[in-house]
């Protein structure tokens, strides 16, 4: 009797990407920025606010969950992991250039692609929605108070609170899209780790 | 305790070329033009407003209606749901210091002289929608009807979606330009809208113009109604109060 050894399949090598840290910081952050997107609907958008009514309670939490939005990253700050990665985010290298001009130009060849750990659109993404958190969070404040601001203040605060809540479900409409287009990169904020073919592939600048 | 850490043994790996923070500048930068557009908000909007309001008026889709400032009413309602009366169930009553209360089917309403005022309407929350014709019976017909007594000082408004509340001083209820109104845009008013009978409240921000409207109670003074009790003007002059300076509306 002769048993032929099964085929070998080495286990599929992984390496580590987030830590519990950056998962619950993106978690939180994620829940918090769909409660006040839904809401803002529920307030907006006529045929939801007619089937929901409610206005004053959707206000509230609407206001709630905004005021929330900045505090899973403020505490997660704590961990110098998260922080790292915050400083990933940040810097910029002559490789994301590159990724970027090929970004422009619908490159979508690998080698015009070069990136580290975050290629150059998470970056930039990153930083912008956090910019347009605070903008949000400003505006919306001004809204709230009425009666700590000066006169037309709030108008104005109100027309750069509507359009940038347009442009912010544009943007996150694509990042979410982008997220539904790559398992494995959901994979790797869901569970910590990715496969090592995947971060050669997609990250091949990153050294983890 | 290693094993936990997200990027292997040893220290978080450094971001390997120290790099330029472009990170922070698109951060500091988008800020920067959320301030800038604070300040210039008051010009593009005007821009905008002209500009999508010319382009409502070719848009078969509606759609530029969703986009801020599209033109157009919104729907507001701080009740859950709100009952649907029509000529046969809709009622209005008149009461409080009054000779003689009154209850008003919608027929009663139409069978009095109608009185239609164009003028804009201008939202406490920004939007505005020009020149929109409201017709309806003067709220002063029906309460010379009633007989005001001389005690009276204020009139309270109660709505059939059970949570709305308005009111008015006497002499802002006895205006020619305050309508109980039955049509709105030269059509009977809609549910939406607050129909089939809402109040007009013309030279004030739309708030004070109560939708679904079913009581007038004549009292001795303001009691503010559901908004002015979480923050706004009770004298809700359009252009003078609630911290705004909007143009009047007529």
């Amino acid at each position: 009797m002769t048993l032929r050894t099964e085929a070998h399949t080495p286990p599929v090598s992984e390496v580590r990407r987030f830590g519990p840290a950056q998962r619950w910081v993106h978690r939180t952050t994620a829940a918090l920025m769909g409660v006040c997107v839904v809401t803002a609907a529920f307030l907006y958008i006529p045929q939801f606010a007619e089937l929901v009514g409610r206005r004053e309670l959707v206000v509230r939490v609407h206001e709630c969950a905004g005021l929330a939005l900045p505090v899973p990253l403020l505490v997660g700050l704590v961990s110098r992991w998260f922080r790292a990665d915050l400083g990933h985010l940040n810097r910029f290298g002559p490789h994301d250039r590159i990724w970027l001009r090929a970004a422009l130009r619908r490159d979508k060849r690998r080698s015009s692609r070069p990136a580290a750990k975050f290629n150059a659109g998470q970056k930039i993404y990153a930083a912008w929605i956090a910019g347009a958190t605070l903008v949000m969070l400003g505006t919306g404040l001004i809204m709230w108070f009425t009666h700590l601001t000066p006169l037309m203040w709030r108008t104005s605060a109100t027309f750069v609170h509507d359009w940038l809540a347009l442009t912010i479900g544009i943007v996150l409409a694509g990042h979410i899209g982008m997220a539904i287009g790559d398992p494995e990169a959901r994979n790797g904020l869901r569970t910590g780790r990715v496969s090592r073919e995947w971060a050669e592939r997609e990250h091949p600048l990153w050294r983890p | 305790m290693n094993s936990e850490q997200p990027e292997g043994p040893g220290k978080p790996q450094p971001p390997s070329d120290r790099g330029t923070p472009v990170g922070r500048r698109v951060l500091l930068g988008t800020i920067g033009l959320g301030a800038l557009g604070v300040v210039t908000a008051p010009a593009l909007q005007r821009a905008l407003e002209g500009f999508l309001g010319a382009a409502a008026g070719k848009d078969p889709t509606g759609l530029t209606g969703l986009l801020p400032n599209g033109g157009g009413f919104r729907y507001y309602s701080v009740a859950s749901s709100v009952p649907h009366k029509n000529a046969t169930n809709y009622r209005l009553t008149v009461d409080g210091l009054v000779d003689r209360p009154k209850t008003y089917t919608l027929d009663d309403l139409r069978a009095l002289p109608q009185t239609r005022l164009v003028k804009d309407v201008q939202c406490v929350t920004g939007w505005r929608v020009p020149g929109t014709p409201f017709e309806g019976v003067r709220l002063s017909r029906l309460l010379d009807a009633a007989g005001v007594r001389s005690t009276a000082g204020a009139v309270r408004f109660t709505c059939f979606d059970g949570t709305y509340t308005e009111s008015l001083t006497l002499d802002q209820a006895r205006r020619a330009d305050v309508l109980v109104a039955l049509r709105m845009q030269d059509k009977n008013i809609g549910h939406d809208h607050g129909g089939p009978v809402r109040l007009y409240v013309a030279p004030m921000y739309f708030y004070k113009s109560a939708k679904w409207l079913s009581g007038i109670t004549v009292t001795e003074d303001v009691k503010p109604g559901y908004w002015e009790d979480r923050g706004y003007d009770v004298d809700a002059w359009v252009g003078h109060s609630n911290g705004r300076d909007d143009d009047p509306t007529n």
